[in-house]
């Protein structure tokens, strides 16, 4: 194989998190390369280490077998490396030939020799089968046209390596084939593409090869033409198929009074309307790949934005879930997926995050005792095993697992009857994973329900009742009692196409 | 705002109901930004009135386009004269022009403008650093050859007001050197900063040294009384206190004995202008290209009550 | 909140001031000296607590707003409008009490009208609030019929001029809205609630707490601290001057708020913090005035003394350079 690209035990930590674990990577002259992975697995990272945006913390790139260490990406650029963002990183109101030309402009007597840049203009878009006005402003052009000029810009600043970063996601049919028909013409020119794509479809319709990363690792990858569907889900997620299937938690079916009950429950636009019931005790899994609507149905029921459809009842009363007071009041939590920015409270401390919840239903003037919260934080610190050095630590400086127990405790000590985690074992590191787990099962016992959404198949099969698996928005299948297995969720996910069909 | 309504139909009606002979005068005002302006306003209506005249009346609201178009309109309704209070010294040029074609004459009340003298008839003002030198001729005759610190409470920082009235004042106490400023500080024409810095200026000068105010309009000099009160001194007895405008207000001091003098910035502008206005009519006597308002001082002399209470319904 | 704490956190603003105050007294000696004149207290210092009075009550407010993440340009325009109000209803000839009342409503109606805005229709603040602060003059011109609307009631007079025991009335006024605002925050939730609601508004709001009504509530105190200080600047000259009162002022309350050290991200804050951060503006202040400098340098000095202490005191300046040198980013193709 005739390698453009070779990267080597890529290593790059953030505060708190290994974003990449010595990854290896290595891209081949005339090839499309798909990077594959969920949300988080490292693909964004990788990227940015190699084109200079972020400084690696270990590893060595190799580029026609010369080790780089691009500064910027501008740097990147004139060693060869190209990038184009899903979102255009061109200037909309400059003209197109300004766009291709900018920072090396013709000149003439020192002034920009603008005829000239037109003419310079033309005859790069002529490779594209792109006849457009370069003199007219770059937003007068759709999406698909404005990405062949960044991708032109791309591959004439740098010829070795291209990168498009989810190219298609705006892109209908048609112009994902006219995109494709580009791509592979470069290919056929020599350059090696890197393609990052969710869409499945789109990945064996253009790549030769590809790599999936997940949690920070390269997990595999190889020729397309080698790596089946299902077997491509099952790396994404994180099932091995050696691996024996874990045994499921059994228990009982629970006849009891349902804890929570929705019917044809839904938001327009964000997710399909949804029947659901989750009776005490109960542990719902709900499985999905990224932009399945998982989290949209999870932030749905807890009152999030609102739903615009159906009924929702808890604890036996009818409730409107208008708001997530409203939600809270009807005895519900919930552990967002994005802990940053939904979640925790970064500038605040420990205490003050995990009392915030019960602070919030309190109203603001009836605090709670300061020696109330000392005890009820001490209490959790110790139940959780929060590792921080006192109760009063800046929250944004634990790590990832901390803070997801802290999140954890703000719901724990409201004693809710229905908790909704959204991937509460995400990012998190192993220890504080098991405890995680440990806890999951432990609310369920005591008779808490729980809706937990996550992409750790294995663990979501072990201890889930029941898992309701998504797809478009909308519920396309359950597995209850002996049904739930890994295998199932994986060729439940897996069944069909993905949510556009490229042709 | 009913009331207001039917207040302006009765004038509309009042007017209407003047003799025919009454010459029709169209005043484009800039707005009612201060008391003064106000006061100019009511003036000049009471003068129209007094004299007979139509007045037909145009608020621009600080803005030059409101104006120039209120001036057009006075032309196309074929007025007798234009009085006009300009917002701004520059623009003028055509529609003055245009009057002029129409044999509109256009008297400028209480601001300038950049065009050329011919376009307009003339131009009724005070004179600012007169105002400053008859509050420093005043001073110098009260205070004899004693020696005075005086402290100067000045208008906005580089305004034209404070520029020429502090230069006329200096000029009014020039060859006294017995008659010294001590301290110069700007209060911003109004009265909250002018009784701040006059706190300053008692802490700093130790009080007893002070022996004049001279404030660059009547508000600062109402601010800086209270202060002086407030330090336990007695404006007007312990510290003369002599300032410019003659708003209402000051009279008020005077007549309580706190303030001393006052130079009056007349809001009648009107009343020189329909003088000029009428011997042109009459026989085209062609009045001097600027007309100097006069700028009268008042003192404590002057029955103050009684002119605060024939200024206080003025507007000011 | 332990007292060890709170007191590191003001340190660097009280040592400005003492800085700030010795240089003074060395170009102005007798700046430090307090005599009784009149049965009142008399001296540079008393004019610094009296004179800073608006700013100090403006910051109050202005505080809170700024640890939403919010901002109020209006409070100079409202302090115009309540003083109106108040001027013209002791001058229709209203009890006293009755005015009072309608000039902090007055206040309260503001604030809650940007509050409104800024919550419920997700306008920024810094354009809603500009909405107040344009109009306002203009409404309280509306009020005063254009000119200075002076009254005598005495009554009202001493909110302004006013003394208790030797203490000049504002210095109590703003002191006591200080210790009042303070004691409510440390003793309910509302200070912990606001900090949320500064630091991280989506999780805040996932949490449960009424994000909406918080934020209005911070301007509906702002809108009151912007009355008193309209009563104070009002009674002070005995008049309500529509075009000058409170002019500016909140620009120099967003000033003592930075000087506090108080993020204008939102966030943390200390109330105590921006109030020494009103009276380092007012100590500036009055200590150009004793110095005797021609006028046109005090814009000028101002400048050059608050540059200096926000520099000197800036505390995220090295967490920034530093974090700058961490993250290198390049610019994208």
């Amino acid at each position: 194989m005739d390698a453009v690209l070779e990267a080597r035990g890529i290593t790059k930590r953030f505060p708190g998190t290994v974003a990449l674990d010595a990854v290896d990577f290595t891209l081949a002259r005339g090839e499309v390369h798909a990077l594959l992975g969920e949300n988080g697995a490292g693909k964004s990272t990788l990227i940015k280490c190699l084109t200079g945006a972020y400084a690696r913390d270990g590893g060595t790139v190799l580029l026609d077998g010369r080790p780089v260490a691009p500064r910027s990406t501008a740097d990147a650029q004139a060693l060869g490396i190209g990038t184009v963002y899903q979102e255009v990183n061109l200037l909309p109101n400059l003209t197109v030939a300004e766009n291709l030309m900018l920072g090396r402009e013709p000149r003439r007597l020192g002034l920009t020799d603008r005829r000239g840049a037109g003419r310079e203009a033309a005859r790069l878009l002529a490779d594209y089968d792109l006849d457009i006005d370069v003199t007219r402003p770059l937003d007068a052009y759709s999406v698909a046209v404005q990405q062949i000029v960044a991708i032109a810009r791309a591959v004439s600043l740098s010829d070795k390596v291209l990168i498009l970063d989810e190219p298609t996601a705006s892109l209908d049919a048609a112009e994902v084939e006219r995109l494709f028909g580009i791509l592979r013409r470069l290919r056929g020119r020599g350059l090696a593409i890197v393609f990052i794509s969710h869409f499945l479809d789109q990945v064996y319709a253009i790549a030769d090869r590809l790599t999936v990363l997940r949690n920070g690792r390269n997990v595999g990858g190889g020729p397309a033409a080698g790596v089946d569907r299902l077997a491509l889900v099952n790396m994404m997620l994180g099932h091995d198929l050696a691996q024996a299937e874990t045994g499921h938690r059994a228990r009982a079916p629970d006849d009891g009074p349902p804890a929570a009950q929705f019917r044809d429950f839904g938001r327009s636009g964000r997710v399909e309307p949804f029947d659901l019931t989750i009776r005490k005790g109960e542990i719902v899994g709900l499985a999905g790949l990224l932009g399945s609507g998982r989290t949209e149905m999870a932030e749905a029921i807890f009152g999030i934005d609102g739903s615009d459809s159906g009924t929702a009842e808890v604890g036996g009363t009818a409730r409107r879930l208008d708001s997530p007071r409203a939600a809270i009041r009807a005895g519900m939590g919930f552990c967002p997926e994005d802990r940053k920015t939904d979640g925790i409270v970064a500038d605040l401390g420990v205490r003050e995050n995990m009392m915030l919840a019960l602070q919030a239903r309190r109203g603001w003037t009836r605090p709670v005792a300061r020696r109330e919260q000392d005890r009820m934080v001490a209490d959790y610190i110790r139940r959780l095993d929060i590792r921080t050095p006192h109760a009063e630590k800046r929250v944004g400086e634990l790590s990832g697992g901390n803070q997801q127990k802290v999140i954890l405790a703000r719901w724990l000590l409201m004693n809710p009857g229905f908790l909704i985690l959204d991937e509460p074992t995400r990012g998190i590191d192993v220890g504080a994973h098991a405890e995680i787990i440990r806890v999951i099962e432990e609310l369920c016992d005591r008779g808490m329900s729980l809706l937990v959404i996550s992409s750790e198949l294995d663990e979501l099969a072990a201890y889930s009742d029941r898992v309701i698996v998504m797809r478009d928005r909308r519920q396309v299948a359950e597995l209850a009692g002996a049904a739930v297995s890994t295998g199932a969720i994986v060729a439940a996910i897996a069944a069909a196409p993905q949510q556009r069909t490229a042709p | 705002m009913k009331n207001l309504t039917a207040y302006a139909l009765f004038a509309t009606t009042a007017l209407a109901a003047l003799p025919a002979a009454a010459e029709t005068v169209g005043f484009a005002q800039i707005g009612s930004e201060s008391g003064w302006r106000a006061a100019e306003t009511t003036v000049t209506r009471q003068e129209a009135e007094k004299r007979g005249h139509d007045l037909k009346f145009a608020d621009a609201q600080q803005k030059q386009e409101n104006q120039i178009k209120a001036v057009k309109t006075f032309i196309a309704q074929g007025v007798d004269a234009i009085l006009l209070a300009p917002v701004v010294a520059t623009g003028w040029d055509q529609v003055l022009q245009e009057a002029k074609e129409a044999e509109i004459p256009v008297v400028l009340l209480d601001r300038q403008v950049d065009s050329s003298e011919d376009l307009y008839l003339t131009a009724v003002g005070s004179d600012l650093e007169h105002e400053g030198r008859v509050a420093g001729e005043w001073l110098v005759q009260q205070v004899g050859d004693k020696t005075c610190n005086v402290v100067e409470l000045q208008g906005t920082t580089g305004s034209s007001p404070a520029i020429k009235r502090k230069a006329g004042f200096e000029a009014g106490i020039a060859g006294h050197d017995n008659i010294k400023i001590t301290r110069s500080q700007t209060g911003d024409f109004t009265r909250t900063k002018g009784k701040e810095v006059m706190e300053s200026f008692l802490k700093a000068e130790g009080g007893t040294e002070i022996c004049a105010l001279y404030a660059h309009n009547d508000d600062m000099a109402v601010g800086a009384i209270q202060a002086i009160k407030e330090a336990g001194k007695k404006p007007g007895t312990d510290i003369l206190v002599v300032s410019i405008d003659a708003v209402p207000d000051i009279f008020q001091a005077m007549a309580a004995g706190e303030a001393n003098a006052t130079v009056e910035l007349t809001p009648n502008m009107a009343g020189p202008a329909f003088d000029a206005l009428e011997a042109y009519w009459k026989n085209g006597t062609v009045p001097p290209k600027f007309i100097q308002t006069e700028s009268k001082l008042y003192t404590q002399a002057d029955d103050p009550q009684a002119i605060y209470e024939s200024k206080k319904n003025l507007g000011y | 909140m332990t007292l060890p704490a709170g007191l590191a956190r003001i340190l660097p603003m009280l040592a400005t001031l003492v800085l700030l105050v010795a240089a003074i007294t060395v170009v102005s000696p007798g700046f430090l000296e307090i005599s009784v004149a009149n049965g009142r207290l008399y001296g540079s210092p008393i004019d610094v607590l009296n004179r800073g009075a608006p700013v100090a009550l403006l910051a109050i407010g202005m505080t809170l707003v700024i640890a939403t993440g919010g901002i109020d340009l209006s409070v100079g325009a409202v302090m115009a409008i309540c003083g109106a109000v108040a001027a013209k209803m002791v001058t229709l000839g209203y009890p006293l009490p009755v005015t009072l009342l309608a000039a902090l409503a007055t206040g309260a109606a503001c604030g809650l009208w940007n509050g409104l805005l800024v919550s419920v229709l997700r306008i920024q603040p810094i354009i809603a609030t500009l909405i107040l602060m344009v109009a306002g003059r203009g409404i309280a011109q509306l009020v005063t019929e254009g000119a200075i609307l002076t009254f005598s009631d005495p009554g009202l007079a001493f909110l302004g001029s006013g003394a208790v025991l030797g203490v000049p009335f504002p210095v109590l006024l703003w002191t006591a809205a200080a210790v009042g605002t303070i004691l409510v925050l440390r003793r309910t939730a509302l200070g912990f609630l606001i900090e949320a609601v500064g630091v991280n508004a989506r999780a805040a709001y996932r949490a449960g707490v009424n994000t909406r009504v918080t934020i209005i509530a911070v301007y509906v105190v702002s809108g009151l601290c912007a009355a008193l200080a309209g009563l104070v600047v009002t009674a002070d000259i005995r008049g309500a001057d529509a075009n000058n009162a409170g002019l500016w002022l909140e620009l120099d309350a967003i000033l003592a708020v930075v000087i506090g050290g108080n993020s204008l991200l939102g966030g943390r804050f200390s109330v105590v913090a921006s109030l020494i951060g009103a009276m380092i503006t007012q100590t500036v202040n009055t200590g150009i005035l004793l110095a005797g400098f021609p006028p046109e340098y005090n814009l000028l000095i101002k400048a050059w003394i608050v540059l200096v202490i926000l520099v000197v005191q800036s505390p995220r300046l090295r967490p920034l350079l530093a974090r700058r040198r961490a993250m290198r980013r390049g610019t994208p193709t």
